[in-house]
C-alpha cells in the first residue's frame, strides 16, 4: 500500500511484463489526470491499493474520491494515465508492444473482478429483489438459475431481508434498496468493492443498518473495499488505510489512528475539524 | 345505404382497413425500434444511417410515396405489388420514422444510473438494453405509440387512392352511386372513431400492464379510465408531453 506522488515504474513500453511482479497489488493508478471541460478533477495521480485491504478515501467535496471510482469501474475514462487491476491495464490493452485504447471485450474481462455500490442504489425496478440479484450471475457470468437463486437467497439472508425477495424495489425503504445493491454487487464475487458514499442518500435511521451489512463484509470476506465515505466512524473501524485527498492529489495516506488521531497535513486537520 | 352495400363493399371495406391498420403497424413497429435503437448506437456510421432514415421519412408524404410504391417502382423495376402490400409499405415505413423517434426518447429518457449500474455488474451493451433499458422505457413509449397507432388507422384510408377496396373507398363508391354523401361521411367517421377507441382500450390494457411490471401503481382501469391523461398527449407528432419522454427531446 502506498500513495506516492512521485510516479514509479512507468511499464507501458514493455509488453512481457509479468503481472506476478507487482506481488499483491491489485490496483494501481499511474499519472491518471481526469478533467471536466476546463476543471482538473484528477491531477497526475499515483496510488495503488493492495489485495484485501479496505481503503478509505476522505477529502473536501470536489476533491476527485468519486472520479476515482468512477474511473475503476470504467464509467468515466482516464484522460492521462493508466489505470491496472490485478497487473492487467484496465482502459488500455498491449498491441505490438503499444498501449491503445481497449476495446469492449477486453475492459470486460478485467471490469468482472470489480464491484460498485451506489449512493443512489440503481436497482433495476423492473425486477422483483431477487431477480434483482440473479440477473447479472445468470445473464454475465452464465451460471444456471438455480445456482444464482441460491447465491441470491444466501446473500438477502446475510443482508437481512431474506423475506422481501419477491417485492419490487419501489416497496422498499432506501436502506432496505442499499442493502439489495451491496447484496447484488456481491453476487458477481468481484475481488473489489466501490463504495460511493453509500449512506448519503439514506435517512439517518437506516444509515445504521447499511453500516453493519458493510463491517460484516468487512470482516468476513477478504474482498478489497475502496470506499468514499463521510462517516468517519465507520471510516475509522473498518480501514486498513485512509486517503485524503485534495485538489486532485493525495495529500496524506496513513493508517486510520494517524490520520483521525495526529495527521501531519494542515489541511487534513482543517477538512477533519469540519466533518468530527 | 342498402343491405347489399353493407354486405358487399362496406364490410368487406371494413375487414380491409382493420388489415391494413395492423399489416403496417407491425412494419412501423419493427422499424421504430431497428431505426430507433439504431439511433442511439455506439457506431458513428449506424447513427448517421438511421438518422438519414429518419429524416427522409419523417419528411415524405405518405400518399405520395405510397402513388410512387404503386406506380412507380413497377414501372422502373418490373416488380408490381399487389395494391394493399404498396400501401402497407408506404404506410409502414413513413409512421416507422416517427416511431423510431418514441423509441430513441424513451431510452434516451431512463435514467443514466441504470446503464451505469448495468456496467458495473459487466452486462454487454445489449444486454442492458434487452434486460434493463427497454423494460423500463416501454411503459413511456406506449401512450405515444397509441397516438401513432391511431393517426396510422386514420392514414389507411388513404389507401382507397390507390384503388384498395378499404371502407373509404367503399364510401366513396356508395357516394358516386347514390350521391348521399352525409349518411355515407357520417358513418365512416363513426367507424374510424370506434375503431380508434378500441385501440386506445387495448394500447391502456398493455400499459397498465407494462407498469404493473415496474412495480408502479397502475392508473386507474375501466373502458373510461385514464381518459383525461390522453390529453396529455401532443397529437402532432406523437410524443408524449409528459416528463418522462418529453424531457430528453
Amino acid at each position: 500500500m502506498s500513495a506516492d506522488t512521485t510516479p514509479t515504474d512507468p511499464t507501458p513500453a514493455d509488453p512481457h511484463q509479468n503481472p506476478a511482479v507487482d506481488g499483491s497489488e491489485l490496483i494501481r493508478f499511474d499519472k491518471v489526470t481526469k478533467r471536466f471541460g476546463g476543471n482538473t478533477v484528477l491531477d497526475n495521480l499515483c496510488f495503488s491499493v493492495d489485495s484485501g485491504k479496505h481503503v478509505t478515501l476522505i477529502g473536501p467535496s470536489g476533491s476527485g474520491k468519486t472520479t476515482i471510482l468512477r474511473l475503476l469501474m470504467t464509467l468515466v475514462k482516464p484522460d492521462e494515465g493508466t489505470i491496472k487491476v490485478n497487473g492487467d491495464y484496465l482502459t488500455h490493452e498491449e498491441r505490438g508492444g503499444k498501449l491503445v485504447p481497449a476495446g469492449e471485450k477486453h475492459i470486460r474481462e478485467v471490469r468482472k473482478n470489480i464491484g460498485m455500490v451506489f449512493q443512489q442504489f440503481n436497482l433495476f425496478p423492473n425486477m422483483r429483489v431477487l431477480q434483482n440479484i440473479m440477473e447479472a450471475p445468470v445473464q454475465v457470468l452464465g451460471l444456471s438459475k438455480d445456482e444464482a437463486e441460491a447465491r441470491a437467497r444466501e446473500l438477502l439472508d446475510m443482508v437481512g431481508l431474506a423475506d422481501r425477495c419477491n417485492d419490487y424495489p419501489s416497496r422498499l425503504s432506501g436502506g432496505q434498496q442499499q442493502r439489495v445493491a451491496i447484496a447484488r454487487a456481491l453476487a458477481m464475487r468481484p475481488q473489489v468493492l466501490l463504495l460511493d458514499e453509500v449512506t448519503s442518500a439514506l435517512d439517518p435511521e437506516l444509515v445504521a443498518g447499511v453500516l453493519d451489512v458493510l463491517r460484516d463484509v468487512a470482516r468476513t470476506t477478504d474482498i478489497t473495499m475502496l470506499c468514499v465515505t463521510h462517516e468517519m466512524n465507520f471510516a475509522r473501524d473498518i480501514s486498513d488505510q485512509v486517503l485524503m485527498f485534495d485538489g486532485g492529489k493525495v495529500i496524506e495516506s496513513g493508517s486510520p489512528d494517524k490520520i483521525f488521531g495526529d495527521p501531519d497535513h494542515e489541511r487534513t486537520r482543517e477538512f477533519l475539524s469540519a466533518v468530527l | 345505404m342498402t343491405g347489399a352495400f353493407f354486405q358487399s363493399w362496406f364490410l368487406p371495406g371494413v375487414w380491409i382497413t382493420v388489415q391494413v391498420t395492423f399489416l403496417s403497424a407491425a412494419l412501423a413497429f419493427v422499424i421504430s425500434f431497428v431505426i430507433g435503437l439504431a439511433r442511439t448506437a455506439p457506431s458513428r456510421i449506424v447513427r448517421i444511417l438511421a438518422g438519414i432514415y429518419f429524416e427522409v421519412f419523417r419528411s415524405t408524404s405518405s400518399l405520395v410515396f405510397m402513388f410512387w410504391i404503386a406506380f412507380t417502382v413497377p414501372m422502373l423495376f418490373q416488380i408490381k405489388f399487389i395494391g394493399m402490400a404498396a400501401g402497407v409499405i408506404a404506410l409502414g415505413m413513413t409512421y416507422g420514422a416517427y416511431g423510431s423517434e418514441i423509441v430513441r426518447g424513451a431510452l434516451a429518457a431512463v435514467p443514466p444510473a441504470q446503464r451505469e449500474a448495468g456496467i458495473a455488474l459487466n452486462f454487454t451493451r445489449v444486454q442492458r438494453l434487452r434486460r434493463i433499458e427497454i423494460p423500463q422505457a416501454w411503459p413511456e413509449m406506449l401512450p405515444p405509440f397509441n397516438n401513432l397507432l391511431i393517426e396510422l388507422l386514420k392514414g389507411t384510408s388513404l389507401v382507397s387512392l390507390i384503388v384498395v377496396a378499404d371502407m373509404t373507398f367503399a364510401g366513396n363508391l356508395q357516394r358516386l352511386v347514390t350521391g348521399d354523401s352525409a349518411p355515407v361521411y357520417t358513418l365512416l367517421l363513426v367507424v374510424y372513431f370506434v375503431l380508434a377507441f378500441l385501440l386506445t382500450r387495448g394500447m391502456r390494457l398493455l400499459e397498465r400492464r407494462a407498469k404493473a411490471k415496474l412495480g408502479q401503481a397502475p392508473p386507474k382501469g375501466g373502458l373510461f379510465g385514464g381518459l383525461r391523461e390522453r390529453g396529455a398527449i401532443d397529437a402532432v407528432t406523437g410524443t408524449a408531453g409528459t416528463a418522462g419522454t418529453g424531457g430528453a427531446k
